[in-house]
């Protein structure tokens, strides 16, 4: 479905395709502050994520959208100084609790970085890194879990005849496919993505976008970009952030074509930021 | 106006010359004192060398080994590999030397090893910054402590100390020596495994948390492995040291040259060998050039040594770069 955005002239093709209002909720965010040290970086923030749906954070540089990001799976916890007051809630649970295990939710909310980050190790051993962390040894199951994942990453048919090269000999966008297939090997249920593409030319970023798109099938997905068209492309609900605080949320076609906020619809047909 | 574009360019070429050529002296300069320390090195190489193979004039490189000398006791000839300098037949065998060597160095490098490679992972991981700002300048304080002091503690008290609980037969020993040797190398090996594991990028180590992993598994699954080149850089490099260390092991070895396995055993290094002959020595004789010959074999081992760890730390900068 292609839109024609307000007043600016661009148009966009929208996701559409399929009734959101039946997808229940996944991540439930209530009156989320954030600190680095003295500095508040998020302002009382609410969001209700969708199961199985592509939700995308927009934004100027700097105004929280990676910070928030990573409060869903809690690798903030590996900066210093950092704090956290309000809640998150996934599937009911609250995973600021004490009896959360970290690395049992880190499993389930898989993260994709901005800069693709394989290890210096082979491909093979890139995507086993996981499962092996989590007591998988036996090496027929570690074989059907690498093939499966570089499937679902649809990057298999380029590496199966090389899985013990070294993965940093991989082209850019190998590399990030790669990456999603480590993240995809431990089985999450939900895939958090800071500007996965914003390294990578046009022609990889392409196929990020269309494996998102496929990804979305089973998989809820959180995305940072920076990209207007590419939040329009791939996402079914948008948020806009801004200085740390979210200013509107909703279907993507509605924050695209009727946003409620003034401040939204300039950042969305570029007259700011 | 073409001119006057000529005339300021003339001009700009003019205080550019000098400014070229002040540039130009200082380069060649800086040029000169890095030719001259490659130059000194050579000179050095080729005086040792040269030195070394006068000792080929009177004797043969079977010598190295050892000598049938008639044993007076046994009465027959014996195959005796010894260095016995001061001897109606003198004996250059290199293979005494060789075993007190490699038996202060071995032990030594894995000693500093488990130390400093546990520390490094402590002080790049584990450390709160606080803890790691007073731990890093008491172990550039380690670095400068006088080998002879060193030397002098282990003479006085840990030979005593080990002879009490292993009931060794010398107190003197090459465990002794080892144990000060390793202490002696133990700030380079922390300093140079330390600086590989900070240079893993903070990227990878966010990708093993978020897979799940916790900080061990980090450790031991991303940092180590990613340091490794830079690790094992550092052992080679304080196997080298560790060679090359000669008033520690003059102190606390005991300095009998055996050929010998045995850890607790009296030993003499090579570096000792030289130290304690080359002062009481006629210079031109076969004696003296058998100490160079010893002293060049050394140089090649520690030089051969710290070449293959500079050639695995420029890969892993190059790696890294990436
Ligand atoms: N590790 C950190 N320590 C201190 N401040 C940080 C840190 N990371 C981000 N910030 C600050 O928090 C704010 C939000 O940053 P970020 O979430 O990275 O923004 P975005 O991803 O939208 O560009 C910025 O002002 C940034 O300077
Ligand atoms: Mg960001």
């Amino acid at each position: 479905m292609e839109i024609k955005i307000l007043n600016s002239g661009k148009t966009l093709r929208v996701n559409q395709d399929q009734d959101l209002s039946s997808n229940t909720t996944k991540i439930l965010v209530r009156d989320l502050e954030m600190f680095y040290g003295p500095v508040r970086a998020l302002h009382g923030i609410d969001m209700e994520i969708k199961e199985k749906a592509v939700t995308a954070l927009i934004g100027p540089s700097g105004c929280g959208k990676s910070t928030f990001l990573r409060t869903l799976n809690r690798m903030n916890d590996t900066i210093p100084g950092a704090r956290i007051h309000g809640t998150v809630l996934i599937d009911d649970v609250n995973i600021y609790s004490p009896e959360v295990n970290v690395a049992v939710l880190r499993r389930m909310v898989g993260m994709v970085f901005q800069k693709q980050n394989p290890f210096p190790k082979s491909i093979f051993d890139n995507i086993a890194y996981g499962p092996r962390l989590h007591g998988v040894i036996d090496k027929a199951v570690l074989e059907h879990i690498v093939e499966e994942s570089l499937k679902k990453a649809a990057l298999w048919n380029e590496v199966k005849d090389r899985l013990q090269t070294g993965a940093l000999e991989l082209s850019g966008g190998q590399q990030q496919r790669l990456c999603i297939a480590r993240v995809l090997a431990v089985n999450p249920e939900i895939i958090l993505m800071d500007e996965p593409a914003s390294a990578l030319d046009p022609l990889s970023t392409a196929k990020i976008e269309e494996l998102i798109y496929e990804l979305r099938k089973n998989y809820t997905i959180v995305i940072v970009t920076h990209n207007m068209q590419q939040a329009a492309r791939v996402s079914d609900f948008t948020a806009y952030f801004y200085m740390g605080s979210l200013v509107e949320f909703g279907l993507t076609k509605d924050v695209f074509t009727n946003p409620l906020k003034k401040e939204t619809e300039d950042y969305i047909t570029g007259r700011f930021g | 106006m073409r001119k006057e574009m000529l005339g300021s360019m003339e001009q700009h070429r003019l205080t550019k010359k000098k400014e070229v050529f002040s540039e130009w002296f200082i380069e060649k300069l800086l040029l000169m004192a890095g030719i001259s320390s490659t130059l000194i090195i050579a000179l050095i190489f080729l005086f040792l060398f040269k030195e070394a193979v006068q000792f080929f004039k009177t004797a043969g490189s079977f010598d190295l080994i050892g000598k049938w000398v008639y044993d007076d006791w046994e009465e027959r000839n014996v195959f005796k590999m010894m260095w016995q300098s001061i001897s109606e037949v003198p004996k250059y065998s290199l293979i005494p030397l060789f075993c007190g060597s490699f038996l202060v160095a071995f032990p030594a490098t894995i000693i500093a090893s488990v130390l400093g490679i546990g520390c490094a992972i402590y002080l790049s991981e584990l450390a709160p910054p606080k803890v790691r700002e007073m731990l890093k300048p008491t172990i550039e304080l380690l670095a400068g402590i006088p080998s002879v002091v060193i030397g002098f503690i282990m003479l006085a008290f840990l030979a005593t100390f080990i002879q009490d609980v292993f009931h060794t037969k010398f107190r003197l020993n090459a465990f002794v020596g080892a144990c000060g040797v390793a202490l002696a190398v133990l700030p380079i090996m922390i300093t140079i495994a330390e600086d590989a594991m900070r240079a893993v990028p903070k990227e990878l180590r966010d990708a093993s948390y978020a897979l799940g992993a916790t900080k061990w598994q980090t450790i031991w699954g991303t940092v180590v492995p990613a340091a490794v080149s830079g690790i094992s850089a550092a052992v080679i490099l304080g196997f080298g040291r560790a060679l090359g260390e000669t008033m520690i092991v003059l102190m606390a070895t005991g300095n009998a040259a055996l050929v010998t396995g045995n850890i607790f055993s009296s030993v003499r290094t090579m570096t000792a060998n030289i130290a304690a002959e080359l002062g009481s020595v006629a210079q031109g004789t076969e004696h003296y050039y058998a100490l160079f010959l010893v002293g060049a074999v050394l140089f090649t081992f520690t030089f051969t040594l710290n070449f293959i760890s500079e050639i695995i730390l420029n890969k892993m900068r190059q790696k890294l770069r990436m």
